[in-house]
């Protein structure tokens, strides 16, 4: 099997006495959107941070097209293509939409008037088009949700890490952002998302990885994990497998 | 970036080089030249602390250092007084360097920042005020030698012209930063520095370079300082009064933009003037009376006079345009 395109290899993450991240191994192919759910306090943003090089491992390894990226900053990271998105998100508040998007376009472009050019493009793409002179401190939570992703999107990245895009949103906004993330992958931007709006992530994943208390409990298609006993148990409670399958027969 | 073209900041010097013709009073020149340094002192500062946002309190660290350099090499090694005055820049970026790596790879950032720069300086100024170099507490006098490849003039105008070129040079680099990416990944650094990182920017790295173009200005004015007073001791140099001063014409003008630090130092220092011609012979009360339109004008127009201006413009634009439609105010 070829190399994968991000392989997280045992990696621990430790807070004082708490083991956030335990012992957790993944691999995210190419050309796909692979998903990474779980409750909430799971260790998914913890992983993500890791990952994105803003936090360090207690211990393991990550590769990136092979190379190990271990412990490797940021905005080297970023260089490499991978860039991310915030939870909470963290536009540049004092600037417009427009200049917001830049500055991620100005990653591999020196010229300001170019990466204008690429920022308007890349507004359009994720509906922000009509918004670019507006300041990045006027917009509602859906539009810095798309902010966030848009200049992610601007640094022209291999690999986009999305955490949480679609938290806080409603569900009209809900749809209409998941045709935006749907159609990154036809763009060749492989997609990792964490995520705990259960519907979207069936609609969009190709393939799920389910973390529960710091740990991978199940990874497969997004139809056959959510079936998972252990999957359904981290979501709603010890014994709730056994309930909802028993009140699955009564109703039968 | 939007900002003011090299056009328009052409034609601004271009106007400010013509007071001399107007006037030959010294009063006036004087006057006009401590604005100025005190503009270009405020332009260096505002390139770390208003487009970087970071907040240094110590600008007397790099003041200095040109200051001294330019009348160290002079005095003491005979050095020409132009080729003190670069070389004085240079020892300015090197300390900003210095000092830049330091406190930012270390991560400092905000208060923290604020104080270990407010720190650096005094300690140089300690330095400055025992060590033999500096002349210790007598400080340095640079001789009397009115010839222009000396750096010294007979008359104010001459000082007057090179203090506004050296302003026109820092106003042009400041607006050559606002349109480069460099400037924009500044600012990104400013309004939020994670998720800069997360765009590929080495934080760590542009605030260090910025530290650096910051001192060096603010070097040139240490060094002009010198030449035009040809006296300098620890205090003068390395003295808080200069950081407040480099802080201050900025924060009152609009920081994070060209004309900031020229406009607030002009205003700031008319208001020590009138606020000195009001309050006349009692003692302290020409500072309340400064201190309190300060505090008024940082109140009213909280993003300095540029803010002010540009707000005043857009609400105007704004009136103009809803007046066909017959909208409302």
């Amino acid at each position: 099997m070829a190399e994968p395109l991000l392989r997280v290899e045992r990696v621990f993450k430790r807070f004082g006495g708490l083991l956030a991240v335990d012992n957790v191994s993944l691999v995210v192919e190419p050309d796909r959107i692979t998903a990474l759910i779980g409750p909430n306090g799971a260790g998914k943003t913890t992983l993500f941070s890791i990952i994105s090089g803003f936090l360090a491992s207690s211990a393991g390894r990550i590769f990136h097209r092979g190379t190990d990226i271990t412990g490797m900053p940021p905005h080297l990271l970023a260089r490499r293509g991978i860039a991310r998105t915030f939870q909470i998100v963290q536009p540049f508040a004092g600037l417009t939409v427009h200049e917001n998007i830049a500055i991620g376009a100005h990653l591999s472009r020196r010229s300001r008037a170019d990466a204008l050019d690429v920022a308007a493009e890349v507004a359009s793409t994720v509906g922000l088009g009509d918004l670019l002179d507006r300041p990045a401190a006027s917009l509602t939570v859906a539009g810095r949700k798309r902010l966030e992703l848009a200049r992610a999107l601007a640094t022209n990245p291999g690999l986009l890490l999305l955490d949480e895009v679609l938290a806080g949103l409603n569900p009209g906004e809900v749809a209409a952002m998941v045709p935006i993330i749907r159609g990154l992958a036809d763009r060749g931007v492989t997609t990792l998302m964490t995520e705990h709006v259960m519907q979207a992530v069936m609609s969009l994943a190709e393939h799920v990885f389910v973390l529960a208390e710091g740990r991978i409990i199940a990874e497969g298609a997004p139809r056959a994990v959510v079936g998972n006993p252990r999957v359904v148990e981290a979501y709603l409670g010890h014994g709730a497998a056994a309930r909802l399958s028993a009140a699955g027969a009564a109703h039968v | 970036m939007r900002g003011p073209s090299i056009r328009y900041i052409v034609l601004v010097i271009a106007l400010l080089a013509m007071v001399p013709l107007l006037t030959a009073s010294n009063v006036v020149l004087n006057f006009l030249v401590v604005a100025l340094l005190i503009a270009l002192v405020g332009q260096g500062w505002n390139v770390l602390g208003g487009y970087g946002g970071q907040y240094s309190f110590g600008h007397a660290a790099f003041f200095g250092t040109g200051a001294y350099v330019t009348a160290i090499l002079q005095m003491r090694y005979g050095v020409n007084a132009w080729v003190a005055f670069v070389l004085g820049i240079a020892g300015g970026a090197l300390m900003g360097a210095a000092i830049g790596a330091l406190t930012f790879r270390s991560g400092l950032k905000g208060s923290y920042f604020a104080l270990v720069t407010l720190a650096f300086a005094e300690v140089l100024r300690i330095l400055a005020s025992v060590a033999p170099i500096t002349g210790a507490g007598v400080g340095i006098l640079i001789t009397l030698d009115l010839r222009p490849q000396a750096f010294q003039f007979q008359s104010r105008a001459q000082f007057y012209w090179i203090i506004l070129a050296l302003v026109a040079i820092s106003l042009i680099i400041v607006r050559l930063i606002e349109q480069s990416r460099f400037g924009a990944w500044l600012v990104a650094v400013r309004e939020n520095e994670d998720a800069a990182k997360a765009v590929g920017v080495d934080t760590a790295r542009v605030k260090l370079v910025a530290m650096i173009i910051s001192a060096a200005i603010t070097a040139a004015g240490g060094g002009f300082y010198a030449q035009y007073f040809l006296f300098i001791d620890s205090g003068i140099a390395f003295g808080p009064w200069i950081s407040v001063e480099a802080l201050l014409a900025p924060i009152v003008g609009g920081i994070g933009t060209v004309f900031g630090p020229l406009l607030g130092a002009l205003v700031v220092k008319t208001l020590g003037e009138l606020t000195k011609l009001v309050a006349g012979d009692a003692p302290g009360l020409d500072l309340v009376i400064y201190g309190s339109v300060l505090i008024v004008i940082v109140a009213f127009a909280p993003h300095g006079i540029a803010g002010l201006l540009a707000d005043l413009r857009m609400r105007f634009a704004r009136l103009r345009s809803s007046v066909p439609e017959g909208a409302h105010g």
